[in-house]
């Protein structure tokens, strides 16, 4: 079984648009969307949810009121600024270290395990699909991203398939971390700007740090030929392989506003042929 | 006054409105780069760095020749950052630490001393009447908040201070929204856009400050960023329609006030607008 995890570093590059075009080019797959903070594959792939499950990650204090003698102790011991003048916690500050709940005297705080999403499996039109929601300004985004991960893992065992493609976030932070580690490869998509270079140069020292395989796309290569130019030097000093170049093309987000992959909107558009070329190739080197 | 550029999805154009803006104004404006994961507003902007300082934050170090493996530490860290195995081996893993304090606090024997990781960079520069702050994410490094905290550190009270907040609606994001007067969304009217639009709006609605937005590329899609903004009462302040030369000069780094005609006005109009909101 293969894993490949599509990222950017920079968002708004076309990784979920690609994705989905290549939910349709691909078999035997199981989708997976990583990218738990702003999930967007599900606007096009439409899924009917078969399964609903909560997420917890994490706990929040609570002050118990009426065992609380107002000491102080938590306000001094939190890092975070969390707790009030008036003994209230601010539920958006708590980072869950649970230091005020292990040394408060009067045992007065309470420590429960945080709802902060939902997961699903899903079935849609390309087959399995598993995606999830962390709630609004919640934590823990990696852990859901760890165990949508497991999950498609799981599913793609249960059904015998040998692919699982997965949508990444942006950035290099924590969920990004998760979303790449000890997958098959990654393959990094970006745009020829300067701050899609810049965000790519770090995207891909972030997957040479964790020692995952990587290759490069650029979307819309023609909207400036020497930055695509500088991007292609870049790739080969650092012993990269850019797979693919897709024109800048208006079917692009003509079709994801259509709620439609790309093949299905005009599949002899530049973008879709040039997408269907980068399958090829990318299939060729997992 | 402190106002943040946000968006929800990526690649709608905050780093645009907020590079313009900021050039725009011109004087006694800080521009605030707090997307420390992929910083990019310096590349538009150009600044001379005066200034680069390392952030770190504390993670413990256990004396083993005190630690008695008593495994309070282990007990009381949430994270997983020290454990104690088989009570042989105590072994902390520095890079999963949320720098509570709790494992130095708690351990009866005295054996557990701060030092630190690297968190990432801050630099400061100036260009022109620009004073310019951002923070780097070191790469590997997975929490960025406390950075973001750092880079908010250099506000001054009394200038316009810009914000170009990251992408999403997890905590990066709200580090960089919080306390300011004014969040300032982007989007662009496509399902994508819509949707983490409303994550946004869900977002700015929970710490309760006043926002206002800019729809970039105006014309690629439909009305629905329009109807859903009218429908929660959160103001058009500006509309970008897509131009391919715009494209061009974002790609290039260049800065659309400088190089189209009628932006600084545009972006000009958009400043005294978010003033009259606040005030």
């Amino acid at each position: 079984m293969k894993e490949l995890i599509i990222i950017s570093g920079k968002g708004g590059t076309g990784k979920t648009s690609l994705m989905a075009a290549f939910a349709y080019l691909a078999e035997n797959k199981v989708l997976c969307d990583a990218d738990v903070d702003a999930a967007d594959l599900h606007l096009i792939t439409a899924p009917d949810i078969l399964e609903k499950h909560d997420f917890q990650g994490g706990n929040t204090a609570i002050i118990n009121k009426d065992k609380c003698t107002e000491c102080g102790l938590c306000i001094d011991l939190c890092k975070w600024g969390a707790i009030s003048e008036t003994f209230e916690v601010n539920s958006i500050e708590c980072e869950g270290c649970g230091v005020c709940v292990y040394f408060c005297p009067e045992k007065a705080i309470d420590f429960p395990l945080n709802t902060c999403g939902e997961w699903y499996i899903s079935d849609t039109r390309f087959g399995p699909l598993v995606h999830a929601r962390l709630g609004i300004a919640e934590e823990n985004s990696g852990r859901l991203v760890s165990l949508v991960r497991n999950e498609a893992k799981k599913l793609a065992e249960e059904k015998g398939l040998d692919l699982i493609l997965t949508d990444g976030p942006p950035g290099i932070g924590c969920p990004v971390i998760a979303s790449i580690g000890g997958a098959d490869a990654v393959l990094i998509v970006t745009e020829p700007s300067v701050s899609g270079k810049h965000d790519m140069q770090r995207v891909v020292q972030l997957a040479n740090h964790f020692k995952v395989p990587a290759f490069l796309c650029v979307n819309k290569f023609d909207l400036n030929k020497d930055i695509t130019d500088e991007i292609e030097k870049f790739a080969k000093e650092k012993g990269l392989t850019c797979l693919g170049y897709i024109p800048f093309d208006q079917n692009f987000t003509k079709a994801m506003v259509q709620g439609q992959t790309i093949f299905e909107y005009d599949s002899n558009s530049s973008s879709a042929q040039a997408i269907r070329k980068l399958w090829g190739s990318l299939l060729e080197k997992l | 006054m402190i106002i943040s550029i946000a968006s929800g999805k990526g690649g709608t154009g905050k780093t645009t409105v907020a590079t313009n803006l900021a050039m725009a104004i011109g004087s006694d404006v800080q521009l605030l780069d707090c997307d420390v994961e992929e910083p990019n507003s310096h590349l538009f902007i150009n600044p001379v760095f005066e200034k680069t300082i390392t952030v770190t934050t504390p993670v413990p170090e256990v004396d083993e020749k005190k630690c008695n493996l008593c495994g309070k530490c282990d007990e009381i860290c949430q994270f997983k950052a020290i454990i104690v195995i088989a009570d042989t081996t105590v072994m902390t893993f520095p890079e999963l630490c949320h720098s509570c304090g709790g494992c130095e606090k708690v351990c009866p024997e005295n054996a557990i001393k701060e030092t630190s990781r690297e968190l990432g960079i801050i630099q400061k520069g100036y260009r022109n009447g620009i004073e310019f702050v951002h923070g780097k994410l070191r790469v590997g490094e997975a929490m960025s908040p406390p950075l973001i905290v750092k880079v908010r550190s250099f506000t001054k009270p009394d200038k316009f201070t810009i914000i170009d907040a990251p992408p999403g609606t997890s905590c990066p994001v709200i580090a960089s929204m919080k306390d300011t007067d004014f969040i300032l969304l982007v989007t662009e009217p496509t399902p994508f856009g819509l949707h983490d639009l409303k994550l946004a709006v869900g977002a700015v609605k929970m710490l309760n400050i006043p926002c206002g937005l800019v729809i970039n590329r105006s014309d690629v899609g439909d009305n629905k960023v329009k109807d859903f903004a009218k429908k929660e009462g959160v103001p058009v302040l500006l509309e970008i329609p897509f131009d391919r030369n715009i494209a061009e000069a974002y790609s290039r780094g260049d800065m659309i006030v400088e190089k189209l005609p009628g932006f600084k006005e545009t972006f000009l109009t958009l400043y005294n607008n978010i003033k009259k909101i606040v005030s």
